[in-house]
């Protein structure tokens, strides 16, 4: 049977068994190829996207639940033409190396800053210990949560 | 990004570089040309590959993987700077595979010389290096090489098209050449008229180029020598960056692999009955030592994959890592000395009966890259495209040739962007498979993906090593060092499964423990050679990895049986200037020396490799949760600094990498398989752990040098040595965290 979720504000109809994770909804059905599969047992954050304004592992969301949901991927939180606070933060500070945990880490992190606008590092710490990143782009990424949070309060 | 075949074809369809309105410019420095593989093969030697110029603007060719290290970025300035191109006008492709990217300098550090050593003799038998290279027309990325072989010959290309497109316009507007100017991606004559390089090309392209111009002096840089803004940053941030992955092609299918989990033996049998029954699965194709599953999703195949019963032959080594320890303990015998590269002074006669004597040893390592392993192919009416991120695309083509009988021309090699490679993508396994299944599958495009475990257990490890060290101090200083190190070959291994036979001792046992410029008057380097067993591979800064941390932690071991400050004594025993001066500058930048708070304490540690002196400096503290790492410093000499934000990155991931593995990395093995399977059972430090890292830059080398690897030598004995200062446990076996619980 098909399911329907909104997608980056796109209605979607979606033809895949019901038990099929959210993450491969989104790459191998609807071609949205910016949420990554790096472990699929919620262990790096690579597949991170927001699921009703909230972060989740989109490899352990299944399309069955997620169905009748808001989902906001990479590709829906900014484009390169019009970039969301938190892209121009990493942007600004070059926090990308390999860049493939990158979405995970921006959707992490847009989650947490809209949650919570001025983050000390203990609440960044809680907040992005679940998104591995094996460059070791971790002290840019702490700087770029922080430039985001300023810049959020200055806009 | 736009595709190399697209630019390729739109630009040079017939054996000209001047079709369709562009012209490739480039340069080597050897004699006979290698073919261009961006235009047909008549093309001379003068019009070579890395400088597309079209109605659309330049392109600049970087052929190198782009793994995260920002090579892409740092080899198009090269081309630019020369060029006079604005930074916002330069786009950059790999390049398909071709021999004409050879990496010239790749084997550089193979020859037995030290780094330190810039003789006569050493240079020439590291120019001696670049043959077996250029025969064999590796486009390889690794062992830091990229920068040093792409220095010359990328700023060179740069000049070369710049002096033919000022040669176009001088023809063109009849002003002497002396008179024109370059910049902005234009030829700027007397009068402020400008004449894009676009509107130049195809004349430019006609005429015949000189020798290479002068280089710019560096008082004249514009954009080498600064932090710019990465060319992969924009698509890494918006997730439109494309990795092998990404591409989706109409009529795709989506498979993965499973192999032996013993590794290197056979699949005797198997039942695919239950697999083959699933809704959306195509086929089940036989790969070697395993199968590949092809279905209309990777979830499917995922699924697909686990519903097969495997019956797998035993592994073809010992069945433990016990088994394996014990290996590598027994071969510290003559018949398996590998190598005696550095034995001075009488080592036997210095050491006394009562010397200080350790045994250190390392587990094997996954390299565990955030992209699991992953290779597209496409087999369709004679002609194969393959697109995988992979550190060596023309062995790819080799690989395919042999696979599906097609000439190397028929074949078509794309590299995109990969999800970290730290030496794992110098490897064919995984392509080898994609191309299986594309040949299968005939006339569909065929994506292959590894799940995270299949990664994780189908490696080609950083080997398990041990060392066996005795030493004796006298008057402050060491007076003997004997350095006896047991590791299986990672070099004969790698080169072993691409087909290649490398004779004579392999320096990866014991790079960075023989050629360190330390100057204990009785110091001695024996390399012991363990039967192959796992496969192992090169893994970000292959044997220093290890060895740093057997040589580092005995230099430690010897300055506290001296009595002396760890930093003063290395210092008062190297006389290398370059690493003496990463020393000083470690040690000034972290306040070496300085009262710390109580509960708190440093270690340093030191290695030159890939000719790059690093010197750094990690805290601990000792708080209820377990331990902490509070600082990281690191002073860093490449020679000449291209990019310091590139450099200062490097360095900080090259260290996480490091320490990660110092302190949760292990793979053992059980009946013959790795029993880690996915991240919970490999855990890499997260950014809670991550200390803040202070990276120093400087430039005292005499050679430029490449820095994606040697940061991460020594930051594990860095943090065993801080260990060993704040609680006086030493640390001898890798990882800490077996010993010492951290926060």
């Amino acid at each position: 049977m098909a399911y329907t979720l909104t997608v980056n504000g796109a209605a979607q109809s979606v033809d895949l068994p019901g038990d099929t994770p959210l993450l491969w909804v989104l790459r191998d059905g609807l071609h949205l190829t910016g949420t990554k599969y790096g472990c699929g047992v919620a262990a790096c954050g690579a597949c991170t996207v927001h699921l009703d304004g909230v972060a989740v592992r989109s490899c352990q969301t299944l399309l069955e639940d997620a169905a009748g949901s808001t989902i906001t991927t990479i590709e829906g939180l900014g484009t390169p033409e019009n970039l969301h606070l938190v892209q121009q933060a990493w942007l600004a500070h070059q926090v990308a190396q390999c860049g493939y945990c990158q979405s995970g880490q921006i959707m992490q992190a847009a989650a947490l800053l809209a949650e919570n606008p001025a983050p000390n590092d203990e609440q960044i710490d809680e907040a992005m210990g679940g998104n591995l990143c094996r460059c070791g782009t971790y002290p840019r990424i702490r700087a770029a949560v922080h430039a985001a949070a300023a810049a959020m309060k200055g806009a | 990004m736009a595709s190399i075949g697209k630019i390729a074809r739109r630009t040079f369809l017939v054996g000209s570089a001047a079709i369709a309105g562009g012209a490739a410019f480039g340069y080597w420095q050897y004699e006979r040309p290698l073919p261009n593989p961006l235009s047909a093969p008549e093309n001379g030697a003068t019009l070579t590959p890395y400088v597309l110029v079209d109605a659309t603007g330049v392109t600049l060719i970087a052929p190198r993987a782009e793994m995260g290290q920002g090579v892409q970025t740092t080899l198009a300035a090269l081309v630019a700077e020369e060029m006079d191109l604005d930074w916002d006008q330069v786009r950059v492709l790999h390049g398909p595979a071709s021999r004409a990217y050879l990496n010239s300098a790749v084997f550089e550090d193979a020859a037995p010389f030290m780094p330190t050593d810039e003789g006569w003799l050493a240079e020439t038998a590291r120019g001696a290096m670049q043959v077996p290279a250029r025969f064999l027309g590796l486009q390889i990325t690794g062992g830091s090489s990229s920068t040093p072989d792409a220095f010359e010959k990328m700023r060179a290309a740069g000049a070369m098209a710049r002096a033919a497109l000022v040669a176009a316009a001088q023809r063109r507007s009849g002003v002497a050449e002396g008179a024109l100017k370059t910049s902005g991606g234009a030829v700027v004559l007397p009068d402020g008229t400008r004449i894009p390089y676009s509107d130049l090309a195809v004349e430019a392209a006609a005429l015949e180029l000189p020798s290479p111009p002068p280089l710019k002096s560096r008082a004249d840089w514009k954009l080498l020598g600064r932090s710019l803004p990465r060319t992969d940053m924009l698509g890494k941030v918006t997730g439109t960056a494309q990795y092998t992955a990404d591409f989706r092609h109409p009529d795709m299918l989506f498979a993965t692999a499973r192999s032996n989990p013993g590794l290197g033996a056979e699949l005797t049998s198997y039942d695919a009955t239950a697999a083959l029954a699933m809704a959306g699965v195509t086929a089940v194709v036989e790969v070697p030592n395993g199968l590949a599953v092809v279905a209309n999703s990777t979830w499917v195949a995922f699924k697909a994959a686990e519903a097969i019963v495997y019956d797998w032959a035993p592994a073809p080594y010992a069945a433990t890592s016990d088994g394996m320890l014990a290996e590598a303990a027994a071969s510290f015998v003559a018949d398996r000395q590998d190598s005696r590269n550095r034995n001075d002074g009488d080592v036997e006669a210095a050491l006394p009966e009562d010397a200080w004597t350790a045994e250190y040893s390392v587990p094997y390592l996954a390299h565990a890259t955030m992209e699991p392993m992953t290779a597209g192919a496409w087999l369709q009416e004679g002609r194969l495209k393959v697109w995988a991120g992979t550190q060596f695309p023309t062995q790819v083509l080799v690989e395919a040739e042999k696979i599906t009988g097609l000439p190397q021309d028929a074949i078509e090699v794309m590299t995109p962007v990969m999800g970290g490679g730290f030496g794992r993508r110098a490897e064919m396994d995984f392509v080898r498979q994609a191309i299986h299944v594309a040949k299968a599958m005939a006339g569909r495009p065929v994506l292959l993906t590894w799940t995270r475990e299949e990664d994780m257990t189908h490696d080609s490890y950083r080997p398990m090593a041990m060392a066996r060290l005795r030493g004796a101090v006298d008057g402050g200083k060491v007076k003997a060092l004997d350095i006896q190190i047991a590791s299986p070959a990672v070099l004969t291994s790698q080169a072993g499964r691409l087909g290649y036979a490398l004779p004579g001792p392999d320096v990866s046992i014991v790079q960075a423990a023989w050629d360190q410029p330390y100057t204990f008057p009785a110091y001695r380097t024996t390399g012991y050679r363990v039967p192959a067993g796992v496969p192992v591979g090169s893994w970000r800064s292959v044997g220093a990895s290890q060895n740093a941390f057997f040589h580092e932690s005995a230099v430690d071991e010897l300055a506290y049986l001296a009595g002396v400050d760890p930093l003063e004594f290395r210092l008062a025993q190297i006389s290398h200037p370059a690493s003496r001066k990463v020393l000083e500058a470690v040690a000034e930048a972290s306040g070496w020396g300085n009262a710390l708070a109580a509960g708190r304490a440093r270690g340093v540690a030191f290695c030159i490799s890939f000719g790059v002196p690093v010197a750094e400096v990690i805290e601990v503290a000792d708080t209820p949760q377990g331990l902490r790492m509070t600082g990281a410093w690191a002073a860093v000499d490449v020679g000449i600094a291209l990019d310091p934000s590139i450099i200062e990155a490097q360095v900080q991931g090259a260290m996480v990498y490091g320490l990660s593995a110092a302190i949760n990395g292990e793979i053992t093995f059980a009946d013959g398989r790795a029993e880690q399977q996915n991240f919970p059972d490999y855990e890499p430090l997260r950014l809670p752990q991550c200390p803040p890292i202070t990276v120093k830059i400087l430039e005292n080398g005499t050679k430029i040098r490449g820095i994606g690897e040697p940061g991460t030598p020594p930051a594990a004995p860095a943090l065993a040595n801080a260990i060993f200062a704040l609680n006086g446990q030493r640390l001898r076996s890798l990882p800490l965290g077996k010993a010492i619980a951290f926060a």
